[in-house]
């Protein structure tokens, strides 16, 4: 079950119905901090890429939603960890259509296009952080 | 929670009501798949616009249904993708090229219709 506390909502991610419920906890938090219509489908279906990920490739981990203000911005940061086998090459985990699993190979170089910032470390054998962020258009 | 796939005349029918995991994904694919053969239909619908998402997953496993269900002898129409979904869906890179998609459920029919050796009418 999702857990909410000062830091924001952290969702286990351990199965594909996991999954759903960080992508419907990701798009009610939003709502909170005030995104609408397309946006909202956008940030969930970010969280949806990078769940897969998780499940995929580290089959554990969990994606943490919190909203965020900087320089009189709000926004939203979704922070996917896992210590699972890591990538060895993220430059080329960041091209579309590349994929060492059976995904499409667009999950992360598509989280990125549609979030508005998007970082992620690894280290092979450690495990992944993915952190996005999307800020409400003024 | 399984899908529940209507049948109206050699049509099948699914509509999509609550967000899909992966697995009700992949039992609509197998079960769709199983139903064109006994029910002996010449199409399938599957709306979803109840979907508020259709991630990379969604979109190829409804394009893996389209493939199938045309090696069994029947074509698969996708309807109601809502304006956002489909925005959200470009921008991750994902299309649906090659299957036929339609606006509802009205659309559909009239697709399957239209693919139906221009006997469509005769029902």
């Amino acid at each position: 079950m999702p857990v909410m506390g000062d830091d924001g909502i952290t969702v286990t991610i351990a199965n594909e119905s996991d999954i759903v419920t960080a992508r419907q906890m990701g798009r009610a938090l939003s709502e909170q901090v005030g995104f609408q219509g397309s946006d909202l489908t956008i940030i969930a279906t970010a969280i949806s890429e990078i769940a897969r990920n998780i499940v995929t490739y580290a089959q554990r981990g969990e994606i943490v939603l919190r909203p965020v203000t900087a320089n009189s911005r709000r926004g939203v940061v979704v922070v996917a960890r896992d210590d699972g086998p890591g990538i060895p090459d993220i430059a080329r985990a960041m091209q579309d259509g590349y994929s060492t699993g059976k995904t499409l190979g667009l999950g992360l170089p598509g989280a990125r296009r549609l979030m508005d910032e998007f970082e992620i470390q690894s280290e092979v054998g450690v495990g992944t952080i993915v952190t996005m962020r999307k800020w409400l258009r003024r | 929670m399984g899908i529940p796939i209507l049948k109206l005349g050699h049509v099948l029918i699914a509509s999509i009501q609550d967000a899909l995991t992966d697995n009700d994904l992949i039992q609509l694919r197998d079960d769709l798949s199983s139903q064109v053969g006994w029910s002996r239909a010449t199409g399938v619908i599957i709306d979803v616009s109840a979907l508020d998402v259709m991630d990379s997953f969604a979109t190829r496993t409804l394009r893996g249904i389209a493939d199938i269900t045309k090696l069994r002898g029947a074509k698969t129409v996708i309807v109601g993708i809502q304006p956002d979904v489909a925005f959200a869906m470009i921008q991750l890179g994902l299309d649906l090229d090659g299957v036929t998609t339609g606006l509802d459920l009205d659309e559909g029919l009239a697709a399957i219709g239209r693919g139906d050796r221009g006997d469509a009418g005769h029902g």
